[in-house]
């Protein structure tokens, strides 16, 4: 099992979602995050003052995946995410130890 | 006002418009009842500006001063009525009776209104309107004078000594300089026109502000390492709500400042200057939008909500002479004024949180100067002298009660208490707490 974790692009969050549903994704978490990478902050100006923002507004996916999806959900997350340029967001994928669904006490890939 | 309506149609105004042909003059009652009318109507609209004030005040605070700032807005209007009622508009209005002739009013004490059903020939004046239409209108105009000082002074004042200043605004520093100009005292019989109060009003509400924020000091990190360190605003669709009420509340403003609504001449003028407003708030909210697009490459929603208030406050000393193209420039320019002079005061440090500064005090002057462009009866060095007089009266006086609050008091939260948020540290209450809480 791996869990995935997508920052992307604000705008392209309608876009992801259906690509994951579309592979047959069950489920995803999603917050509205801040941040930067290469791309910096920005400049703008606040009543004739300009200023830097540091922190520009993303959006975190997070999906927890069985093994033979991740390729899949990545490559879903990643067409549907890119506009090619920079600030288009970066994907991790990160193990999971274990997995348990609250209602039934299932374990592993059949609580995903 | 169904009780005026009805007196209306008995002091044969009905007789009156069913028979245009015959160029008659308003019975002598209907006078009353009209200019009465027009006081009510005003203030009531005068009266939603302090809504005006909170909203626009709101929205350009940050979220962790918003319930501070509706608490100030409130607090202050209502101060404002007893500080009028107590002191204020006896002081403001001696009808004659000076103790120092045209400069200290000799009529101290509560302001009273006449007896309940009163009679014709037991009105006050019957000749111009009843005493508490007036009062309502008069009362309304110096709270005004006090929203707009909460403005500047945001996210770091301490409430009960803003308050007390607020008292002291409005009993005393605005109804004392008031009547120079229109209790009938020194600047009036010079020749000053400030028709509803570019200088009575809104330099005066300015020249406190900016007393306020040199005593008070900038907030905390607003300037740092030699740069202005921007904190926008957090709600702008209440702010520009704030504008648009303010816009709205300003016909009542400038209108009722006609002080007669009982001749076909009074209701024609009343209606130039409703137009003349209007204008003005749009030429100061066009040109701000054109100046920040071309200055700055992207217009900015502030300075426009800005340049509409300044264009209001530019022809609040003449709506009345200029015509429309002439309202728009007046506007226009006090939009410009608003562009330039934003960005200024953060060069000396002056930090306004809501620009009420440029709008209020800076607009102001340019609005009495531009009174001598279309009224042939004022003369630049009188409106220079009125300028003068009333803002070195009012930022002396200001400076000096603001620096006793400090030196006593104290007027400014901790550094602490600032980097929390007023809402939390000065009240304990947060505007919006479920956004930040769990359950």
């Amino acid at each position: 099992m791996k869990y995935i974790v997508a920052i992307i692009q604000p705008g392209r969050l309608s876009a992801v979602h259906d690509a994951l549903m579309a592979i047959g994704i069950e489920g995803l978490t999603t917050s509205e995050v801040q941040g930067y990478g290469r791309q910096k902050g920005k400049t703008e100006v606040y009543r004739g003052t300009e200023y830097t923002v540091n922190f520009l507004p993303k959006v975190k996916v997070e999906v927890a995946v069985d093994d033979k999806q991740v390729e899949g959900a990545c490559d879903a997350i990643k067409s549907a995410a890119e506009s090619g340029k920079i600030g288009d967001g970066k994907i991790f994928v990160l193990d999971i130890h274990s997995a348990i669904r609250i209602r039934t006490g299932e374990t592993g890939s059949s609580a995903l | 006002m169904s009780r005026f309506l009805s007196l209306l149609a008995i002091a044969g105004f009905g007789a009156l418009l069913s028979t245009p042909a015959m160029a008659q003059e308003m019975p002598e009652h209907g006078v009353f009842i009209m200019n009465s009318l027009l006081f009510l109507f005003g203030g009531v609209l005068v009266m939603f500006m302090a809504c005006g004030f909170c909203m626009l005040e709101v929205g350009l605070v940050r979220a962790k001063n918003t319930t501070m700032q509706l608490t100030k807005n409130v607090a202050l209007f209502s101060i404002a009525a007893i500080g009028y009622y107590a002191i204020g508009y006896n002081l403001m209005y001696p009808l004659g009776s000076w103790s120092v002739d045209g400069i200290l009013s000799g009529v101290m004490g509560v302001a009273a209104m006449e007896a309940v059903g009163v009679a014709p020939e037991a009105a006050d004046d019957l000749s111009y309107a009843s005493t508490a239409s007036d009062y309502f209108f008069q009362l309304m105009f110096c709270a005004a004078t006090a929203s707009i000082v909460s403005g500047t002074v945001a996210e770091r004042i301490k409430l009960w000594p803003f308050l007390l200043f607020t008292l002291i605004l409005t009993a005393l520093i605005y109804p004392f300089q008031a009547s120079w100009k229109w209790g009938g005292g020194f600047l009036d019989e010079m020749g000053f026109l400030d028709f509803a109060g570019s200088t009575v009003v809104h330099s005066v509400g300015g020249w406190a502000a900016l007393a306020g924020a040199l005593v008070l000091g900038a907030r905390t990190g607003k300037y740092r390492d030699g740069r202005v360190v921007p904190m926008p605003g957090a709600n702008l669709p209440l702010a520009t709500l704030g504008m648009f009420i303010l816009w709205l509340g300003w016909f009542g403003f400038n209108g009722g400042s006609q002080l007669a609504m009982g001749t076909i001449s009074d209701v024609a003028d009343v209606s130039r200057i409703f137009s003349n407003t209007n204008a003005a708030a749009a030429g100061g909210a066009l040109v701000a939008l054109i100046m920040t697009q071309l200055m700055y490459k992207k217009a900015d929603l502030t300075m426009v909500l800005n340049g509409a208030l300044a264009g209001l406050v530019s022809i609040t000393a003449e709506p009345l002479t200029p015509s429309l193209g002439m309202a728009t420039i007046i506007g226009g320019i006090g939009g410009a004024i608003v562009v330039f002079s934003v960005p200024l005061l953060d060069k000396f440090k002056i930090d306004d949180v809501v620009g009420a500064i440029p709008v209020h005090l800076i607009a102001g002057i340019w609005g009495t100067l531009a009174v001598v462009i279309t009224n042939p009866d004022a003369n630049l060095g009188t409106q220079v002298t009125g300028i003068v007089v009333v803002g070195a009266f009012t930022f002396i006086v200001s400076w000096v009660v603001w620096t006793i609050l400090k030196l006593t008091v104290g007027i400014r939260v901790s550094e602490e208490d600032e980097l929390a948020g007023l809402d939390t540290a000065e009240l304990g209450m947060e505007a919006y707490p479920e956004f930040s809480r769990q359950g």
